[in-house]
Protein backbone atom coordinates (compact mmCIF):
# COMPACT_ATOMS: atom_id res chain seq x y z
CA UNK A 1 0.00 0.00 0.00
CA UNK A 2 1.53 3.15 -1.00
CA UNK A 3 -1.70 5.80 -1.08
CA UNK A 4 -5.17 4.84 -0.30
CA UNK A 5 -8.09 7.60 -1.12
CA UNK A 6 -11.25 7.03 0.44
CA UNK A 7 -14.48 9.14 0.30
CA UNK A 8 -17.00 9.01 2.51
CA UNK A 9 -20.56 10.40 1.36
CA UNK A 10 -24.05 10.50 2.85
CA UNK A 11 -26.79 12.49 4.84
CA UNK A 12 -25.49 15.08 7.54
CA UNK A 13 -26.27 13.23 10.86
CA UNK A 14 -25.14 10.16 9.84
CA UNK A 15 -21.54 10.01 10.99
CA UNK A 16 -19.92 10.59 7.71
CA UNK A 17 -17.44 12.66 9.41
CA UNK A 18 -17.21 10.47 12.30
CA UNK A 19 -16.29 7.86 10.36
CA UNK A 20 -13.71 9.60 8.40
CA UNK A 21 -12.07 10.88 11.29
CA UNK A 22 -11.91 7.47 12.77
CA UNK A 23 -10.28 5.52 10.17
CA UNK A 24 -7.54 8.63 10.05
CA UNK A 25 -6.68 8.20 13.59
CA UNK A 26 -6.59 4.42 12.72
CA UNK A 27 -4.08 5.32 10.17
CA UNK A 28 -2.38 7.89 12.34
CA UNK A 29 -1.92 4.53 14.69
CA UNK A 30 -1.05 2.55 12.08
CA UNK A 31 1.97 4.77 11.80
CA UNK A 32 0.83 6.01 8.29
CA UNK A 33 0.68 9.92 7.04
CA UNK A 34 -2.96 11.13 6.82
CA UNK A 35 -5.23 13.95 5.78
CA UNK A 36 -9.31 14.35 6.42
CA UNK A 37 -10.88 16.98 4.56
CA UNK A 38 -14.80 17.74 4.81
CA UNK A 39 -17.05 19.14 2.77
CA UNK A 40 -18.17 22.44 4.95
CA UNK A 41 -20.58 25.43 4.82
CA UNK A 42 -24.52 25.22 4.85
CA UNK A 43 -24.84 21.66 2.51
CA UNK A 44 -23.73 20.29 6.20
CA UNK A 45 -26.77 21.16 7.94
CA UNK A 46 -29.24 18.82 6.72
CA UNK A 47 -28.32 18.17 3.56
CA UNK A 48 -25.05 16.04 1.62
CA UNK A 49 -22.03 15.65 4.07
CA UNK A 50 -18.65 13.95 2.83
CA UNK A 51 -15.19 14.13 3.71
CA UNK A 52 -12.24 12.43 2.20
CA UNK A 53 -9.25 10.56 3.67
CA UNK A 54 -6.22 9.97 2.17
CA UNK A 55 -3.50 7.79 4.21
CA UNK A 56 -0.07 7.52 2.59
CA UNK A 57 3.08 5.54 3.98
CA UNK A 58 4.79 8.65 1.92
CA UNK A 59 4.14 12.05 2.62
CA UNK A 60 0.23 12.98 1.83
CA UNK A 61 0.15 15.44 -1.17
CA UNK A 62 -3.05 16.83 -1.86
CA UNK A 63 -5.39 16.05 0.83
CA UNK A 64 -8.53 16.69 -2.12
CA UNK A 65 -9.79 13.07 -3.16
CA UNK A 66 -10.75 13.10 -6.40
CA UNK A 67 -10.63 9.32 -7.74
CA UNK A 68 -11.57 7.64 -4.79
CA UNK A 69 -9.84 3.89 -4.21
CA UNK A 70 -12.59 3.38 -1.74
CA UNK A 71 -15.92 4.85 -1.55
CA UNK A 72 -18.51 4.52 1.08
CA UNK A 73 -21.61 5.71 0.12
CA UNK A 74 -24.20 5.76 2.66
CA UNK A 75 -27.64 7.66 0.69
CA UNK A 76 -28.74 7.61 -3.12
CA UNK A 77 -27.75 10.87 -3.98
CA UNK A 78 -23.99 10.32 -3.04
CA UNK A 79 -23.91 6.96 -5.01
CA UNK A 80 -25.32 8.64 -8.19
CA UNK A 81 -22.61 11.41 -7.66
CA UNK A 82 -19.33 9.77 -7.00
CA UNK A 83 -19.84 6.22 -8.57
CA UNK A 84 -18.28 7.03 -11.84
CA UNK A 85 -15.17 8.56 -9.65
CA UNK A 86 -13.84 5.55 -8.01
CA UNK A 87 -10.80 4.30 -8.68
CA UNK A 88 -11.14 1.12 -11.69
CA UNK A 89 -10.14 -1.83 -9.36
CA UNK A 90 -11.51 0.38 -6.10
CA UNK A 91 -14.40 -0.62 -3.83
CA UNK A 92 -17.53 0.94 -3.02
CA UNK A 93 -19.65 -0.17 -0.17
CA UNK A 94 -23.06 0.82 0.29
CA UNK A 95 -25.97 0.95 2.96
CA UNK A 96 -28.11 -1.04 1.36
CA UNK A 97 -31.37 0.07 3.78
CA UNK A 98 -30.93 3.76 1.91
CA UNK A 99 -29.59 2.72 -1.29
CA UNK A 100 -32.26 0.67 -3.31
CA UNK A 101 -30.27 0.76 -6.46
CA UNK A 102 -26.90 -1.75 -7.70
CA UNK A 103 -23.65 0.03 -8.52
CA UNK A 104 -23.64 -0.06 -12.15
CA UNK A 105 -19.77 -0.37 -12.55
CA UNK A 106 -18.55 -3.41 -13.39
CA UNK A 107 -15.01 -2.47 -12.46
CA UNK A 108 -15.06 -2.45 -8.87
CA UNK A 109 -15.44 -4.47 -5.83
CA UNK A 110 -18.96 -3.78 -4.28
CA UNK A 111 -20.28 -4.65 -0.60
CA UNK A 112 -23.95 -3.69 -0.10
CA UNK A 113 -24.20 -3.86 3.67
CA UNK A 114 -27.76 -2.93 4.81
CA UNK A 115 -26.19 -0.64 7.70
CA UNK A 116 -29.40 1.30 8.89
CA UNK A 117 -31.48 -2.05 9.33
CA UNK A 118 -28.89 -4.07 10.91
CA UNK A 119 -28.44 -0.81 13.36
CA UNK A 120 -32.18 -1.26 14.01
CA UNK A 121 -32.39 -4.78 14.42
CA UNK A 122 -29.58 -4.48 17.21
CA UNK A 123 -31.42 -1.53 18.62
CA UNK A 124 -28.53 0.74 18.15
CA UNK A 125 -30.04 3.62 16.08
CA UNK A 126 -26.97 6.00 14.54
CA UNK A 127 -24.22 3.26 14.63
CA UNK A 128 -24.92 2.47 10.78
CA UNK A 129 -22.05 4.62 10.12
CA UNK A 130 -19.61 2.20 12.17
CA UNK A 131 -21.27 -0.86 11.15
CA UNK A 132 -20.13 -0.49 7.56
CA UNK A 133 -16.89 1.08 9.16
CA UNK A 134 -16.23 -2.30 10.38
CA UNK A 135 -17.15 -4.08 6.99
CA UNK A 136 -14.80 -1.46 5.33
CA UNK A 137 -12.01 -2.40 7.76
CA UNK A 138 -12.85 -6.14 7.53
CA UNK A 139 -12.08 -5.93 3.67
CA UNK A 140 -9.02 -3.54 3.43
CA UNK A 141 -7.55 -5.53 6.22
CA UNK A 142 -8.28 -2.85 8.60
CA UNK A 143 -8.49 -5.66 11.56
CA UNK A 144 -4.72 -6.73 10.88
CA UNK A 145 -4.14 -4.27 14.09
CA UNK A 146 -7.36 -4.96 15.91
CA UNK A 147 -5.59 -2.84 19.22
CA UNK A 148 -5.09 0.38 16.96
CA UNK A 149 -8.92 0.00 15.50
CA UNK A 150 -9.74 -0.02 19.38
CA UNK A 151 -7.26 2.72 20.33
CA UNK A 152 -8.40 4.98 17.24
CA UNK A 153 -12.22 4.55 18.40
CA UNK A 154 -10.70 5.69 21.89
CA UNK A 155 -9.49 8.75 20.09
CA UNK A 156 -12.97 9.89 18.55
CA UNK A 157 -15.25 8.87 20.86
CA UNK A 158 -15.35 12.11 23.04
CA UNK A 159 -15.17 11.85 26.53
CA UNK A 160 -18.47 13.19 27.24
CA UNK A 161 -19.88 9.85 25.54
CA UNK A 162 -17.01 7.34 26.94
CA UNK A 163 -19.85 5.41 27.71
CA UNK A 164 -20.78 4.67 24.00
CA UNK A 165 -17.40 3.26 23.56
CA UNK A 166 -18.52 -0.03 23.95
CA UNK A 167 -21.69 0.77 21.86
CA UNK A 168 -19.06 1.60 19.17
CA UNK A 169 -17.13 -2.07 19.20
CA UNK A 170 -19.98 -3.89 19.19
CA UNK A 171 -21.14 -2.12 16.30
CA UNK A 172 -18.08 -2.48 14.54
CA UNK A 173 -17.78 -6.11 15.17
CA UNK A 174 -21.17 -6.62 14.01
CA UNK A 175 -20.18 -4.86 10.44
CA UNK A 176 -16.94 -7.02 10.72
CA UNK A 177 -18.55 -10.45 11.01
CA UNK A 178 -21.62 -9.40 8.22
CA UNK A 179 -21.52 -11.38 5.09
CA UNK A 180 -24.06 -10.92 2.21
CA UNK A 181 -26.57 -13.78 2.46
CA UNK B 1 4.12 9.94 15.94
CA UNK B 2 2.53 9.13 19.33
CA UNK B 3 2.71 12.53 20.28
CA UNK B 4 0.94 13.88 17.20
CA UNK B 5 -3.00 14.29 17.61
CA UNK B 6 -5.90 15.01 14.83
CA UNK B 7 -6.46 18.76 14.56
CA UNK B 8 -7.81 20.83 12.10
CA UNK B 9 -5.86 24.00 11.05
CA UNK B 10 -8.23 26.58 12.63
CA UNK B 11 -7.68 24.68 15.70
CA UNK B 12 -3.91 24.00 15.19
CA UNK B 13 -3.43 28.01 14.95
CA UNK B 14 -5.67 28.87 18.04
CA UNK B 15 -3.75 25.86 20.07
CA UNK B 16 -0.34 27.42 18.74
CA UNK B 17 -1.46 30.87 19.40
CA UNK B 18 -2.14 30.16 23.02
CA UNK B 19 1.17 28.41 23.69
CA UNK B 20 2.65 30.93 21.49
CA UNK B 21 1.49 33.50 25.04
CA UNK B 22 -1.75 35.01 23.26
CA UNK B 23 -4.24 35.87 25.79
CA UNK B 24 -6.13 37.90 23.86
CA UNK B 25 -8.57 36.99 20.57
CA UNK B 26 -10.96 39.59 19.39
CA UNK B 27 -12.89 38.30 16.39
CA UNK B 28 -16.64 38.33 14.50
CA UNK B 29 -17.51 35.06 13.05
CA UNK B 30 -16.91 34.22 9.46
CA UNK B 31 -16.89 31.01 7.39
CA UNK B 32 -14.77 29.25 6.91
CA UNK B 33 -12.11 30.58 9.92
CA UNK B 34 -15.18 30.24 12.62
CA UNK B 35 -13.05 27.29 14.56
CA UNK B 36 -10.37 29.69 15.23
CA UNK B 37 -13.06 31.88 17.69
CA UNK B 38 -14.51 28.40 18.84
CA UNK B 39 -11.83 27.14 20.58
CA UNK B 40 -10.52 30.29 21.95
CA UNK B 41 -14.29 30.91 23.33
CA UNK B 42 -13.45 27.31 24.80
CA UNK B 43 -9.90 27.45 26.04
CA UNK B 44 -9.30 31.29 26.82
CA UNK B 45 -11.31 31.57 30.03
CA UNK B 46 -9.86 28.47 31.50
CA UNK B 47 -6.31 30.00 31.03
CA UNK B 48 -7.37 33.54 32.03
CA UNK B 49 -7.17 35.16 28.75
CA UNK B 50 -9.56 37.10 26.77
CA UNK B 51 -12.27 36.08 24.29
CA UNK B 52 -14.23 38.99 22.90
CA UNK B 53 -16.79 38.34 20.07
CA UNK B 54 -16.65 42.08 19.11
CA UNK B 55 -19.68 43.89 17.38
CA UNK B 56 -17.88 43.76 14.14
CA UNK B 57 -14.42 43.28 12.88
CA UNK B 58 -13.47 46.39 12.88
CA UNK B 59 -13.65 46.67 16.46
CA UNK B 60 -11.93 43.43 16.66
CA UNK B 61 -9.08 44.63 14.59
CA UNK B 62 -9.07 47.84 17.16
CA UNK B 63 -9.29 46.07 20.19
CA UNK B 64 -6.28 44.58 19.16
CA UNK B 65 -4.47 47.94 18.35
CA UNK B 66 -5.27 48.64 21.95
CA UNK B 67 -4.03 45.32 23.65
CA UNK B 68 -0.71 45.08 21.08
CA UNK B 69 -0.22 48.98 22.59
CA UNK B 70 0.47 47.28 25.73
CA UNK B 71 2.74 44.61 24.30
CA UNK B 72 1.16 41.67 25.21
CA UNK B 73 0.59 38.88 21.99
CA UNK B 74 -2.95 39.34 20.92
CA UNK B 75 -4.56 38.14 17.58
CA UNK B 76 -7.83 38.31 15.34
CA UNK B 77 -8.35 35.74 12.39
CA UNK B 78 -11.09 35.98 9.68
CA UNK B 79 -11.82 35.16 6.30
CA UNK B 80 -11.57 37.38 2.97
CA UNK B 81 -15.09 39.85 3.50
CA UNK B 82 -14.02 40.39 6.88
CA UNK B 83 -10.16 41.31 6.39
CA UNK B 84 -11.31 43.87 4.18
CA UNK B 85 -13.22 45.40 7.39
CA UNK B 86 -10.28 45.48 9.08
CA UNK B 87 -8.45 47.19 6.53
CA UNK B 88 -8.43 50.28 8.43
CA UNK B 89 -6.80 48.67 11.50
CA UNK B 90 -4.23 46.98 9.71
CA UNK B 91 -2.99 50.22 8.17
CA UNK B 92 -3.24 52.15 11.65
CA UNK B 93 -1.18 48.95 12.96
CA UNK B 94 1.23 49.83 10.67
CA UNK B 95 1.72 53.50 11.30
CA UNK B 96 1.97 52.78 15.20
CA UNK B 97 4.19 50.03 14.50
CA UNK B 98 2.47 47.82 16.53
CA UNK B 99 2.79 44.01 16.58
CA UNK B 100 0.12 41.96 16.05
CA UNK B 101 -1.31 38.48 14.41
CA UNK B 102 -3.99 38.63 11.96
CA UNK B 103 -4.85 35.16 10.58
CA UNK B 104 -6.96 35.07 6.69
CA UNK B 105 -8.80 32.14 6.24
CA UNK B 106 -9.59 32.91 2.90
CA UNK B 107 -12.88 32.28 0.47
CA UNK B 108 -13.61 33.39 -2.84
CA UNK B 109 -14.35 36.64 -3.65
CA UNK B 110 -15.02 39.80 -4.66
CA UNK B 111 -17.38 40.78 -2.19
CA UNK B 112 -19.48 38.56 -0.20
CA UNK B 113 -18.09 35.85 -2.60
CA UNK B 114 -18.40 32.74 -1.31
CA UNK B 115 -17.42 30.24 1.36
CA UNK B 116 -15.01 27.55 -0.37
CA UNK B 117 -11.18 28.50 -0.61
CA UNK B 118 -9.19 30.53 -2.57
CA UNK B 119 -6.06 32.27 -2.51
CA UNK B 120 -7.36 35.96 -4.31
CA UNK B 121 -6.55 37.94 -1.57
CA UNK B 122 -2.85 37.93 -2.31
CA UNK B 123 -2.92 41.14 -3.45
CA UNK B 124 -4.29 42.88 -0.68
CA UNK B 125 -2.15 40.74 1.79
CA UNK B 126 1.22 40.95 0.45
CA UNK B 127 0.91 44.99 -1.37
CA UNK B 128 0.09 45.88 2.21
CA UNK B 129 -3.78 45.82 2.56
CA UNK B 130 -5.09 49.25 3.23
CA UNK B 131 -3.96 53.08 2.41
CA UNK B 132 -0.07 54.27 3.00
CA UNK B 133 3.16 53.00 2.44
CA UNK B 134 3.44 49.85 4.83
CA UNK B 135 3.94 45.78 4.42
CA UNK B 136 3.05 42.99 6.70
CA UNK B 137 4.80 39.87 6.90
CA UNK B 138 2.77 36.82 5.36
CA UNK B 139 2.85 33.17 5.67
CA UNK B 140 1.53 30.77 3.83
CA UNK B 141 1.22 26.89 5.38
CA UNK B 142 0.68 24.13 3.03
CA UNK B 143 -0.35 21.63 6.31
CA UNK B 144 -1.75 21.85 9.66
CA UNK B 145 1.47 21.70 11.12
CA UNK B 146 2.64 24.66 9.33
CA UNK B 147 -0.45 26.00 10.35
CA UNK B 148 1.09 25.95 14.08
CA UNK B 149 4.24 26.77 13.33
CA UNK B 150 3.65 29.89 11.04
CA UNK B 151 1.47 30.62 13.97
CA UNK B 152 4.48 30.74 16.43
CA UNK B 153 6.52 32.06 13.51
CA UNK B 154 3.89 34.97 13.24
CA UNK B 155 3.59 36.12 16.98
CA UNK B 156 7.92 35.99 16.98
CA UNK B 157 8.62 37.99 13.74
CA UNK B 158 5.95 40.75 14.70
CA UNK B 159 7.34 41.40 18.26
CA UNK B 160 10.63 41.59 16.60
CA UNK B 161 10.24 43.71 13.83
CA UNK B 162 6.90 45.51 15.41
CA UNK B 163 4.73 44.94 12.41
CA UNK B 164 1.47 42.78 11.65
CA UNK B 165 2.48 39.42 10.42
CA UNK B 166 -0.84 37.50 8.69
CA UNK B 167 -1.38 34.08 8.52
CA UNK B 168 -2.37 33.75 4.73
CA UNK B 169 -4.47 30.23 4.69
CA UNK B 170 -7.64 29.15 2.64
CA UNK B 171 -10.78 27.38 3.32
CA UNK B 172 -9.02 23.66 3.44
CA UNK B 173 -6.44 24.61 5.18
CA UNK B 174 -8.68 26.17 8.10
CA UNK B 175 -11.02 22.51 7.47
CA UNK B 176 -8.31 19.61 6.97
CA UNK B 177 -7.43 17.76 9.86
CA UNK B 178 -4.12 16.25 10.08
CA UNK B 179 -1.34 14.95 12.23
CA UNK B 180 0.00 17.73 14.27
CA UNK B 181 3.00 18.23 17.03
CA UNK B 182 2.84 21.08 18.97
CA UNK B 183 5.75 20.88 20.39
CA UNK B 184 7.82 23.99 19.74
CA UNK B 185 10.54 25.36 19.75
CA UNK B 186 10.28 28.64 21.37
CA UNK B 187 12.85 32.51 20.16
CA UNK B 188 13.39 34.42 23.51
CA UNK B 189 11.09 37.30 23.84
CA UNK B 190 11.69 40.46 22.63
CA UNK B 191 11.92 43.42 25.13
CA UNK B 192 9.40 46.03 24.23
CA UNK B 193 10.26 49.09 26.03
CA UNK B 194 8.03 51.50 23.58
CA UNK B 195 4.45 49.67 25.73
CA UNK B 196 2.68 51.60 27.04
CA UNK B 197 2.31 49.97 30.29
CA UNK B 198 2.22 52.67 32.91
CA UNK B 199 5.45 54.88 33.63
CA UNK B 200 5.59 54.18 37.39
CA UNK B 201 6.49 57.61 37.83
CA UNK B 202 10.43 56.87 36.41
CA UNK B 203 10.12 57.35 32.84
CA UNK B 204 8.98 59.46 30.26
CA UNK B 205 5.13 58.92 28.81
CA UNK B 206 5.10 56.22 25.70
CA UNK B 207 2.84 57.31 23.09
CA UNK B 208 1.75 54.80 20.89
CA UNK B 209 -0.33 57.15 17.66
CA UNK B 210 0.09 56.65 13.72
CA UNK B 211 -0.63 60.69 12.83
CA UNK B 212 1.93 62.51 11.85
CA UNK B 213 1.13 66.25 10.57
CA UNK B 214 4.54 67.28 9.92
CA UNK B 215 4.96 65.88 6.04
CA UNK B 216 9.08 65.39 6.59
CA UNK B 217 8.53 63.73 10.00
CA UNK B 218 6.13 61.24 8.64
CA UNK B 219 8.43 60.90 5.29
CA UNK B 220 11.34 59.62 7.60
CA UNK B 221 8.81 57.34 9.60
CA UNK B 222 8.43 55.89 6.46
CA UNK B 223 12.15 55.90 5.74
CA UNK B 224 12.76 54.45 8.88
CA UNK B 225 10.22 51.30 8.65
CA UNK B 226 11.56 50.45 5.05
CA UNK B 227 14.64 50.14 6.80
CA UNK B 228 13.43 47.53 8.79
CA UNK B 229 11.99 45.85 5.65
CA UNK B 230 14.84 45.29 4.39
CA UNK B 231 16.50 43.55 7.04
CA UNK B 232 13.24 41.60 6.51
CA UNK B 233 13.55 41.00 3.51
CA UNK B 234 17.19 39.60 3.79
CA UNK B 235 16.65 37.91 6.70
CA UNK B 236 13.14 36.39 6.97
CA UNK B 237 12.18 34.77 3.47
CA UNK B 238 11.41 31.07 3.82
CA UNK B 239 10.27 28.85 1.01
CA UNK B 240 10.77 24.83 0.36
CA UNK B 241 12.19 23.70 -3.14
CA UNK B 242 10.57 20.17 -4.38
CA UNK B 243 12.28 18.28 -7.19
CA UNK B 244 14.13 21.41 -8.17
CA UNK B 245 17.90 19.84 -8.64
CA UNK B 246 16.88 18.70 -12.35
CA UNK B 247 14.35 20.97 -12.93
CA UNK B 248 13.38 22.20 -16.29
CA UNK B 249 10.13 23.33 -15.67
CA UNK B 250 9.28 25.25 -12.01
CA UNK B 251 5.70 25.35 -10.82
CA UNK B 252 5.23 28.37 -8.54
CA UNK B 253 2.57 27.58 -5.77
CA UNK B 254 1.36 28.35 -1.95
CA UNK B 255 -1.08 26.82 0.45
CA UNK B 256 -3.53 23.77 -1.07
CA UNK B 257 -2.47 25.37 -4.32
CA UNK B 258 1.04 23.50 -3.68
CA UNK B 259 -0.25 20.55 -2.44
CA UNK B 260 -2.00 19.50 -5.53
CA UNK B 261 1.41 20.47 -7.70
CA UNK B 262 3.17 17.90 -5.90
CA UNK B 263 0.37 15.46 -7.50
CA UNK B 264 0.99 16.85 -10.47
CA UNK B 265 4.49 16.93 -10.63
CA UNK B 266 4.95 13.55 -8.75
CA UNK B 267 2.92 12.20 -12.14
CA UNK B 268 5.21 13.97 -14.63
CA UNK B 269 8.14 12.89 -13.32
CA UNK B 270 6.73 9.18 -13.86
CA UNK B 271 6.37 10.74 -17.46
CA UNK B 272 9.80 11.59 -17.74
CA UNK B 273 9.55 15.40 -17.51
CA UNK B 274 12.03 17.50 -15.14
CA UNK B 275 9.40 19.21 -13.39
CA UNK B 276 9.88 21.07 -9.48
CA UNK B 277 8.47 23.35 -7.48
CA UNK B 278 9.50 26.21 -5.61
CA UNK B 279 6.69 26.87 -2.52
CA UNK B 280 7.04 30.38 -0.99
CA UNK B 281 6.09 29.80 2.75
CA UNK B 282 6.71 33.33 2.82
CA UNK B 283 4.70 35.75 0.12
CA UNK B 284 6.07 39.40 2.06
CA UNK B 285 8.63 38.84 2.01
CA UNK B 286 8.47 36.92 -1.70
CA UNK B 287 11.62 34.75 -2.54
CA UNK B 288 12.35 36.17 -5.19
CA UNK B 289 16.26 35.13 -4.89
CA UNK B 290 15.04 31.94 -5.11
CA UNK B 291 13.33 31.97 -8.25
CA UNK B 292 15.98 34.66 -10.02
CA UNK B 293 18.46 31.54 -9.21
CA UNK B 294 15.95 29.15 -10.84
CA UNK B 295 15.65 31.60 -13.86
CA UNK B 296 19.37 30.60 -14.63
CA UNK B 297 18.32 26.57 -15.06
CA UNK B 298 15.02 26.72 -15.56
CA UNK B 299 13.22 27.23 -19.33
CA UNK B 300 9.29 27.98 -18.38
CA UNK B 301 7.39 28.97 -14.93
CA UNK B 302 4.15 27.73 -14.31
CA UNK B 303 2.10 29.62 -11.61
CA UNK B 304 -0.30 27.98 -9.51
CA UNK B 305 -2.81 29.56 -8.27
CA UNK B 306 -6.63 29.70 -6.81
CA UNK B 307 -7.16 33.20 -8.01
CA UNK B 308 -7.40 35.30 -11.46
CA UNK B 309 -3.35 35.29 -11.20
CA UNK B 310 -1.63 37.14 -8.46
CA UNK B 311 1.24 35.64 -7.18
CA UNK B 312 2.25 35.12 -11.11
CA UNK B 313 3.28 39.09 -10.65
CA UNK B 314 5.61 38.39 -8.12
CA UNK B 315 7.30 35.04 -10.06
CA UNK B 316 7.39 37.65 -12.72
CA UNK B 317 9.30 40.36 -11.22
CA UNK B 318 11.55 37.73 -10.11
CA UNK B 319 12.37 35.84 -12.83
CA UNK B 320 12.56 39.33 -14.88
CA UNK B 321 12.77 38.64 -18.35
CA UNK B 322 14.62 35.13 -18.36
CA UNK B 323 11.55 32.58 -19.16
CA UNK B 324 8.16 32.60 -19.53
CA UNK B 325 5.66 32.18 -16.75
CA UNK B 326 2.56 31.21 -17.36
CA UNK B 327 -0.49 30.73 -15.18
CA UNK B 328 -3.04 27.35 -13.94
CA UNK B 329 -5.79 28.21 -12.17
CA UNK B 330 -9.26 28.09 -11.11
CA UNK B 331 -11.04 30.51 -8.70
CA UNK B 332 -14.33 31.67 -7.26
CA UNK B 333 -13.82 28.62 -4.40
CA UNK B 334 -12.68 26.27 -6.86
CA UNK B 335 -9.23 24.47 -7.04
CA UNK B 336 -7.36 23.33 -9.97
CA UNK B 337 -7.48 19.15 -9.87
CA UNK B 338 -4.29 17.58 -10.04
CA UNK B 339 -4.69 16.70 -13.83
CA UNK B 340 -5.39 20.31 -14.59
CA UNK B 341 -2.00 21.12 -13.27
CA UNK B 342 -0.57 18.10 -14.67
CA UNK B 343 -1.93 19.05 -18.39
CA UNK B 344 -0.52 22.36 -18.09
CA UNK B 345 2.92 21.03 -17.69
CA UNK B 346 3.19 18.30 -19.92
CA UNK B 347 1.55 20.87 -22.77
CA UNK B 348 5.02 23.24 -21.89
CA UNK B 349 6.71 20.24 -22.32
CA UNK B 350 5.31 19.37 -25.28
CA UNK B 351 5.90 23.32 -26.43
CA UNK B 352 9.15 22.65 -25.68
CA UNK B 353 10.98 23.93 -22.58
CA UNK B 354 14.42 24.79 -22.78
Amino acid sequence: MATTQYLFAGFGGQGILFSGKLLAYKGLIDGMNVSWLPSYGPEMRGGTASCGVVISDKEVASPIVVTPDVLIAMNLPSLDRYESAVRPGGMIFVDSTLVERKVERTDVQVFYVPATKIASDHNIPKMANIILMGKVLAETNGFENEQAVVDALKKVVSAKHADMLDVNLNAMKIGRDYQEG
Amino acid sequence: MADKVLMKGNEAIAEAAILAGCRHYFGYPITPQTEVAAYMAKRMPKIGGTFLQAESEIAAINMVYGVASTGKRVMTSSSSPGISLKGEGLSYLAGADLPALVVNVQRGGPGLGGIQPSQSDYFQATKGGAHGDFHMIVLAPDSVQEMAELTVRGFELADQYRMTAMILADGTMGQMMEPVSLDFKFRDPVEKPWAVTGTGMKREHNIINSLYLKPDLLEKTNFDRFERYKVIEENEVLYEEYKMEDAEICVAAFGIAARVAKNAIDQAREQGVKVGLIRPITLWPFPTKAFAAAAEKVGHFLSVELSMGQMIEDVRLAVNGKAPVSLCNRTGGMIPLPEQVLDAILSIHNGGAK
